[in-house]
């Protein structure tokens, strides 16, 4: 009994410092990382995340795609879209994907100024597509298009800004990101915190690409 | 006893070894900047097409929705295969990913189908 309160406690090797399944958030270039899997643990919730959010969009454009006929007397999406505007807003949401796949590339660099700039304009572009949906919805509104003027209104207005608000999301998940590199407040690995944010922003416009084309282009 | 601890170390050796081909693979496809700015062109011009389509009136009309369906899911997977690296990133994100999109596709296509929506 007594041998077991005597008995000196061994010092944990280096190794073990590291539990099995946790990262240690320190900066892995050419190193796997300390996860049970060999992965970043963070990364992989980002992409289950990225997939539950396939199942959240895909139930709003579905029922979309349900009422898009069901306006009534209403004004109908025939009458409404402006097919010019809506396709320079999409081109402004794809060149932001380039902007931040530049980002990602300069922290992957340790560039870190580089980092900032694409951070920054990516964010400006993003401000940018959302000024173009509030644009869009203020004419819609003007032209008689409601929230509760029809199913449609209902649905598109939910779908759309559904995706406006992770834009807006993601547009802060930018500029704090931005600011947190500038006063060196991320802790660990700066280019996967770089990257996580930018898988967030790519998924905002792959969602994009399809309700551009289901939403606008495809006709009713 | 130490059979065991040999056996676990083996694993252990093995298990790092492979994490560390598969990253070392994973890092093996980095793409370019330029690269980059050559992909996001051809997206811009998918997008240019895309919209040209549904705006020239002679183009047959039985082919437009397959065909905006078409660029659309290029653009699609080469944003997520790309600009997102799942392409060449590890297959247990892929999992994450298109279980989710799958799911999703399989899911709202039976719905649609249950509401007569591709019945004309």
């Amino acid at each position: 009994m007594s041998d077991t309160t005597t008995e000196p406690r061994a010092t944990p090797e280096p190794e073990a410092a590291i539990p099995p399944g946790y990262d240690d958030g320190q900066d892995h270039i050419g190193l796997a990382h300390h996860t049970t899997t060999g992965l970043s643990n963070t990364k992989l919730a980002m992409w289950l995340f990225l997939g539950s959010e396939c199942l959240l969009f895909g139930g709003l454009i579905s029922t979309y795609m349900l009422y898009r006929n069901r306006q009534g007397d209403a004004i109908g999406p025939d009458q409404l879209w402006d097919i010019p505007f809506t396709s320079a807003t999409s081109f402004i949401l794809l060149m932001s994907s380039l902007t931040m796949v530049l980002a990602v590339s300069a922290a992957k660099r340790k560039d870190e100024r580089g980092t900032r700039l694409w951070l920054t304009v990516t964010a400006l572009l993003g401000g940018l597509f959302l000024a173009g949906q509030v644009y869009e919805f203020t004419v819609f509104y003007r032209e008689g298009l409601g929230y509760t003027t029809s199913l449609f209104s209902s649905s598109f207005y939910t779908l759309t800004g559904f995706h406006g608000v992770h834009v807006a999301v993601g547009i802060i998940m930018l500029l704090s990101l931005v600011g947190m590199l500038a006063k060196g407040r991320i802790v660990g690995d700066k280019a996967e915190t770089v990257e996580m944010v930018g898988l967030y922003w790519h998924f905002v416009d792959v969602v994009w690409i399809v309700i551009f084309t289901l939403v606008y282009l495809i006709p009713a | 006893m130490s059979i065991d601890n040999d056996t676990h170390a083996t694993d252990t050796d093995t298990s790092d070894a492979v994490s560390q081909l598969e990253h070392d693979d994973l890092h093996s496809h980095e793409i370019s900047d330029k690269n980059y700015v050559i992909i996001a062109l051809l997206l811009a011009v998918l997008t240019a097409m895309e919209v040209a389509a549904t705006e020239i009136s002679s183009f047959p009309s039985s082919l437009l929705v397959p065909a905006l369906l078409l660029m659309m899911a290029v653009k699609f997977f080469v944003v997520v295969s790309y600009f997102m690296h799942l392409k060449h990133d590890a297959a247990l994100f892929k999992f994450g990913f298109y279980i989710g999109l799958a799911g999703a596709v399989v899911l709202y296509s039976v719905v649609l189908m249950t509401f007569h929506f591709f019945v004309n």
